[in-house]
C-alpha cells in the first residue's frame, strides 16, 4: 500500500489514495460494482425456488402489515421473551438500523469527506460511535455465550448433523471487524488532525472510535495514514464479503426478515387451504395434495426457511422435542434450507424434486407435532410451521401413506363419524344416565325440540367413560345458569378438528359439512363446547355458523354477573394451577376466563407453572393424536404434571377433555396417583357450585 | 404379472355392535356399517406392491351384490387396475364350495399367474382360497406372511408357524396364496381417493356371464347350510374381572403371573 501523507493538506481520504498502483477511486468502485453484482446474482438465483414454489396470498391487508412490521421487525417484539440473547438482539439491530446511514455512506460515498448537514450530522455521529460500539460489544458476549457459556438451545444433535458454532463465531467476527475497521477509520483520522493541530473530528467519549482515537495519539503520521486507508479498505471488502456471504447461512434474516414478517400469516388461527385460489367445490380437480416435493411448498414458505436465524427457540419451546420425539422445528426449516440451498446451487441447474418424507424428512418426524403452536408463539420472525406440517401430511395422506394406527380411527371417522367406530344412536347416551337425567335433562334437538344454545360435545366427550362425566357438568352447568339449551345427538359428528390438523382434508370437508347442515337444521342461535379443539374448528374452521364459546367464557360471565356463586373449597390445603389447553390458550387467547373463574371459588389457593399461558406446554394432543403411537422418551404429560408439581401444586385444572385423558395417565405414569389429581374447570365449578334453594318465608 | 385378489365385504368388527336378528338366525344388520375383510385389504397391497416391483396389473373380484362395489372402488382407489363384480341372484345361499365355484369359472375367464384371498373372512370359515386352488388344479399356500419373485415361473413364500417360527417353501405359478394379515402395512385410501375412481367402470357378471350351471352353484347347490347363530353363554371357565379399571388391570396381573406369564 502506498500511501503518501500530503502533510499540508491533512489526512489523505481513500478515495484520493493510490492502493498498489490503482487510484481509490477506481477501486473502490471495482469492488462495489463486483460486490454489488455478485450480491444480485446470489439473489436472484435464491430466487429461483420461490417463483417455483406454490402460490401463497398475502398480498391483503397492507397497512395491517405494516403495522406487524413496526411490530415484530422494528419493534423486535418477541425478543424480550429470551432475557440475554433478545437484549443483545435487540441491541445489534438497532445498532444496524444507525449504521445502515454510516455504512451506505461509507460504501456509497467514496468522497472526500461525507457528513450529514448540520447539527443532525453531529447528533448522527455520537449516536453512530455509540452503535458501532455497543455493535461490537454484543459481539463479543454473543462469541462468549457461543463459545463458553453455550446455551443447549444451540446444540446440533447428531443426526442433524456438525454444529453451527463456527459459522456463527465466523460471522460475529466478521461484524466485530466491520465495527473495529470504521472505528479505526475515524479514529486514525481523528487522530491524525489533533496531532497537526487542525480541528479534530469530534468522537463520543468512552466510544470505540474514541478509545482508539486516545490509544493512536501519538502515533507516527504514516503509521495513521496507512490506518486510515487501511481500515476503509477492511470495512469495504468485509462489508461486500459479508453481504454475499449471508444469503449462505443464517445471516440471510438480515436482508429477508423485513419481507418474510411483512407477508407474515396474519390469521394465525386459520389453516392454510389446500390450495390458495381453489374453493372447497373445485378441489377434487386437484391433482396432487399438499407438500411432497421441495417446490410444493408456497414461496413464502420458502422466505421462512431462508430466514430463520438458527436461534432455536422454537425447539427450545417445542413439546415433541422436549420428550424426545424425532421433531425439532428447527431442523425442519434447516433441512429445508439445505436442500433448497443444494437443490439450487449457485452455478449450475436445479435438481429434479425429490420427495420430501424419506429424504430430508421421516413419516414419524411429522406426525409427531402436536399442532401446540409453542413454536410459533416464539419465532422473533414468525417462521409458520403449523401449515407446512398439515401440508406435509396432507401430502402423506395423498399418497396413502399413514401409520396403521390412524388408519383405523380414519376409517371410523368415515363411516360413523367418530374415531370410536362407535354406534352413532349411541352418542347421547352419556346423558341419558339415571341419576343424572332426574336433575338434568338434556334435549336432543329436532322439529319438534328446538332451543336458542347448542351444546356441541363431540366425540370423546360423548363416548369415552371418563369424559362423559365432563358433558354432564357442562349441562349441568348450562342449565344452572338458565340456559335453553340442548344437543345435537346423534346427528352431531366428530367436529374433525384433528382430522383435518391430520391433513385428511376431504374427510374433514364432510364431518364439517354434515355438522354445518345439522347445526343450520337446529336453528339454534349461538353455540357452546367444553371442548377446545370443538371450539377452535367451529370458530375458525366452519364457515356460517351461530358465534361459538367455550363454556370457560360463559361461566366467568356468569360469575362476573354474580349468576354464578361458589361455595367454599372443601380442603383449604389443596393448591391450584391452571393448565392452559393449547386451542384455548395460545391458539384462541383466552387465558382469563378459565382464571377469573378460579379466583372466583373462595379459599381456592392457585399458583401458576412457570410454563402457562403463551408458554403452556403441551399435554400430549388431542383428536387423532390419541391414536397414534409417537417414539418418545417420555411423556409430555408426564412432563407436564412434573412442571406442576414444581409448581408446588397437586391439583391440576384444565379445560378440556383431551388434555384430561393425557394428564391423568401422566399422574399415573408419573407414579404421582394420590399426591396429584386432575379435574376439569367444568366439574370443578359443577361441584362448588351453590344451587340456591327458594328460602322458607 | 397379473394378478387376482379376491376380497369380500363384512360387517366392520371395529366399529359395530354385533347383536343377534329377534329371528335368532342371523347377525342384526339395520345399523351395521361395512367395509372389505381386513385381511383381503393386504392381499391387495401386497399385489400392488408385487406390480410394483415385477410390472402386471392387479384386478380385485367379489361375489355379493350392487352394496358390495364399495369395496371394489376402495381397492381402486388403493390402485387395483380393474374391480369386477360378480352378482347374480342365482348365487346367494352359496356355501364356502358355491364361491370357490364361481371364482373358478371367473379364473379361467382370464390369464392370472397369481391369485390371493385374505387369509379367512372376518364372517366366513377360510375354505374359499383352498378349495378354488384344488378345483384349478393349481398349488395352494396358506397363511403367507411373506412373498418374493425368484422369476422363472417360483415364488418363494413364506408362512408363520404355530409358536411364531417361519417356515419357507418354492411354489409354482399360478397358484393361490392366502395372505395373513401383517405381511405388510396397507396404504390409507380416504374419500379423496374413491372419489378419483368414481367413475371408473365395474363390470357385473352373472351365471350367464361365466357359463355356470345355475345348479351348480346358490342355496340348492350348497352342501353346508347355516341352521342356528348365537352368542355362546359365559362358559365356566370365563371369568370377568369386576370394578375399577386399576383393579381390573391389578387383578389380571396377579392373575397372569400366578400362572407364569409374567416372570
Amino acid at each position: 500500500m502506498t500511501a503518501i501523507a500530503t502533510a499540508a493538506g491533512g489526512i489523505q481520504s481513500p478515495a484520493q489514495a493510490t492502493y498498489w498502483f490503482i487510484h481509490g477511486r477506481v477501486l473502490f468502485l471495482m469492488i462495489h460494482l463486483l460486490g454489488l453484482t455478485c450480491f444480485s446474482y446470489i439473489v436472484a438465483k435464491r430466487l429461483v425456488p420461490l417463483l417455483r414454489g406454490e402460490g401463497d396470498f398475502r398480498f391483503d391487508r397492507p397497512f395491517l402489515r405494516l403495522g406487524r412490521v413496526l411490530k415484530f421487525w422494528l419493534g423486535q417484539w418477541k425478543h424480550p421473551r429470551y432475557g440475554l440473547a433478545g437484549t443483545i438482539h435487540i441491541l445489534v439491530f438497532t445498532g444496524f438500523i444507525l449504521l445502515a446511514t454510516r455504512a451506505f455512506s461509507l460504501v456509497l460515498g467514496v468522497a472526500d469527506s461525507f457528513a450529514m448537514p448540520g447539527s443532525v450530522g453531529h447528533i448522527y455521529d455520537v449516536i453512530k460511535d455509540y452503535a458501532t460500539t455497543i455493535v461490537f460489544l454484543c459481539m463479543v458476549i454473543a462469541a462468549v455465550r457461543r463459545l463458553v457459556l453455550k446455551p443447549a438451545r444451540y446444540a446440533v444433535p447428531a443426526k442433524y448433523g456438525k454444529g453451527h458454532t463456527a459459522d456463527a463465531v465466523f460471522l460475529l467476527a466478521l461484524i466485530a471487524t466491520l465495527m473495529v475497521a470504521d472505528s479505526l477509520f475515524a479514529a486514525s483520522k481523528a487522530a491524525f488532525q489533533s496531532q497537526l493541530g487542525q480541528p479534530a473530528e469530534f468522537l463520543a467519549a468512552l466510544s470505540l472510535p474514541w478509545m482508539l482515537k486516545n490509544a493512536l495519539i501519538s502515533t507516527p503520521l504514516s503509521t495513521l495514514q496507512n490506518l486510515h486507508l487501511g481500515g476503509y479498505l477492511v470495512h469495504d471488502l468485509t462489508f461486500f464479503f459479508l453481504l454475499c456471504y449471508r444469503p449462505f447461512g443464517i445471516q440471510f434474516h438480515v436482508e429477508t426478515s423485513l419481507f418474510t414478517v411483512y407477508f407474515a400469516k396474519l390469521d394465525r388461527e386459520i389453516l392454510k387451504p389446500v390450495r390458495w385460489g381453489v374453493s372447497d367445490e373445485h378441489l377434487d380437480q386437484v391433482k396432487s395434495f399438499g407438500v411432497k416435493t421441495f417446490e410444493d411448498f408456497t414461496w413464502k414458505h420458502m422466505l421462512d426457511f431462508y430466514s430463520c436465524a438458527d436461534c432455536g427457540r422454537c425447539s427450545d419451546n417445542c413439546p415433541a422435542n422436549a420428550v424426545g420425539r424425532p421433531l425439532s422445528p428447527r431442523f425442519l426449516t434447516i433441512k429445508a434450507r439445505d436442500y433448497s440451498f443444494q437443490h439450487y446451487p449457485m452455478f449450475g441447474s436445479s435438481g429434479n424434486g425429490k420427495a420430501l418424507i424419506g429424504s430430508i424428512y421421516s413419516e414419524d418426524e411429522i406426525w409427531s407435532c402436536t399442532t401446540c403452536g409453542a413454536c410459533e408463539e416464539e419465532c422473533p420472525l414468525l417462521v409458520e410451521y403449523i401449515d407446512k406440517i398439515v401440508d406435509l401430511r396432507r401430502g402423506m395422506i395423498d399418497d396413502g401413506n399413514v401409520p396403521q394406527s390412524l388408519q383405523k380411527p380414519l376409517k371410523a371417522l368415515e363411516s360413523r363419524g367418530n374415531p370410536y367406530g362407535k354406534l352413532e344412536k349411541k352418542k347421547a347416551d352419556w346423558a341419558r344416565a339415571r341419576d343424572f337425567q332426574q336433575v338434568c335433562n338434556v334435549r336432543v334437538l329436532d322439529k319438534n325440540n328446538a332451543a336458542d344454545t347448542l351444546y356441541f360435545v363431540d366425540s370423546i366427550t360423548s363416548y369415552d367413560d371418563r369424559m362423559q362425566a365432563i358433558g354432564r357438568a357442562t349441562a349441568r352447568i348450562l342449565d344452572h345458569v338458565g340456559e335453553n339449551f340442548g344437543i345435537l345427538g346423534a346427528a352431531e359428528k366428530d367436529s374433525g378438528h384433528e382430522v383435518r390438523r391430520f391433513g385428511e382434508e376431504t374427510l374433514f370437508m364432510a364431518l364439517r359439512d354434515h355438522n354445518v347442515a345439522a347445526i343450520k337444521a337446529s336453528g339454534v342461535q349461538r353455540i357452546v363446547t367444553a371442548d377446545p379443539h370443538a371450539y377452535n374448528a367451529l370458530k375458525h374452521d366452519y364457515k356460517n355458523v351461530p358465534p361459538v364459546e367455550h363454556i370457560s367464557q360463559v361461566i366467568a360471565r356468569e360469575v362476573k354477573a354474580a349468576k354464578v356463586k361458589f361455595n367454599p373449597v372443601e380442603n383449604g390445603n389443596d393448591t391450584y394451577t391452571f393448565h392452559d389447553p393449547c386451542y384455548l390458550g395460545r391458539h384462541n387467547q383466552i387465558y382469563n376466563a378459565p382464571r377469573d373463574v378460579l379466583d372466583a371459588i373462595p379459599g381456592l389457593k392457585r399458583v401458576e407453572m412457570s410454563r402457562s399461558r403463551d408458554r403452556s406446554f403441551c399435554c400430549g394432543g388431542g383428536g387423532l393424536m390419541l391414536f397414534y403411537e409417537p417414539k418418545e422418551d417420555q411423556r409430555m404429560g408426564v412432563k407436564r404434571v412434573q412442571m406442576a408439581a414444581e409448581a408446588g401444586a397437586n391439583v391440576i385444572v384444565t379445560a378440556c377433555p383431551f388434555c384430561m385423558v393425557n394428564i391423568e395417565d401422566a399422574i399415573k405414569v408419573a407414579g404421582l396417583e394420590g399426591k396429584m389429581t386432575a379435574i376439569d374447570l367444568t366439574e370443578l365449578v359443577d361441584q362448588q357450585i351453590v344451587h340456591e334453594s327458594p328460602k322458607a318465608a | 404379472m397379473e394378478i387376482l385378489v379376491c376380497a369380500r365385504r363384512v360387517p366392520d368388527t371395529s366399529e359395530n355392535e354385533i347383536e343377534l336378528n329377534s329371528a335368532g338366525n342371523d347377525i342384526e344388520r339395520d345399523d351395521l356399517v361395512y367395509s372389505i375383510n381386513e385381511p383381503d385389504n393386504y392381499a391387495v397391497e401386497e399385489a400392488l406392491q408385487i406390480v410394483a416391483r415385477v410390472g402386471g396389473s392387479v384386478t380385485v373380484v367379489t361375489v355379493g351384490g350392487e352394496d358390495d362395489e364399495e369395496i371394489l372402488r376402495r381397492e381402486m382407489a388403493m390402485g387395483a387396475s380393474h374391480g369386477v363384480l360378480i352378482s347374480d341372484d342365482a348365487f346367494s345361499g352359496s356355501d364356502g364350495r358355491g364361491i370357490a365355484t364361481i371364482l373358478k369359472a371367473f379364473v379361467q375367464k382370464g390369464h392370472y399367474d397369481l391369485i390371493l384371498t385374505g387369509v379367512q373372512a372376518e364372517d366366513g370359515g377360510a375354505q374359499v382360497g383352498g378349495m378354488l386352488a384344488a378345483m384349478l388344479d393349481y398349488p395352494f399356500a396358506s397363511l403367507v406372511n411373506s412373498i418374493e419373485f425368484l422369476g422363472d415361473g417360483k415364488l418363494k413364500i413364506s408362512r408363520e408357524v404355530e409358536g411364531g417360527n417361519k417356515e419357507m417353501n418354492a411354489i409354482d405359478l399360478p397358484c393361490v396364496l392366502s395372505i395373513q394379515t401383517g405381511i405388510n402395512e396397507p396404504r390409507y385410501v380416504g374419500m379423496r381417493g374413491i372419489r378419483q375412481v368414481a367413475s371408473a367402470p365395474i363390470p357385473t357378471l352373472g351365471v350367464s356371464d361365466l357359463g355356470l350351471d345355475p345348479s351348480s352353484v346358490g342355496e340348492t347347490a350348497a352342501r353346508v347350510k347355516r341352521v342356528d347363530y348365537f352368542v355362546p353363554a359365559q362358559g365356566k371357565g370365563a371369568e370377568i374381572l369386576q370394578g375399577k379399571r386399576e383393579e381390573i388391570v391389578d387383578k389380571l396381573i396377579e392373575l397372569v403371573t400366578a400362572k407364569g406369564g409374567l416372570q
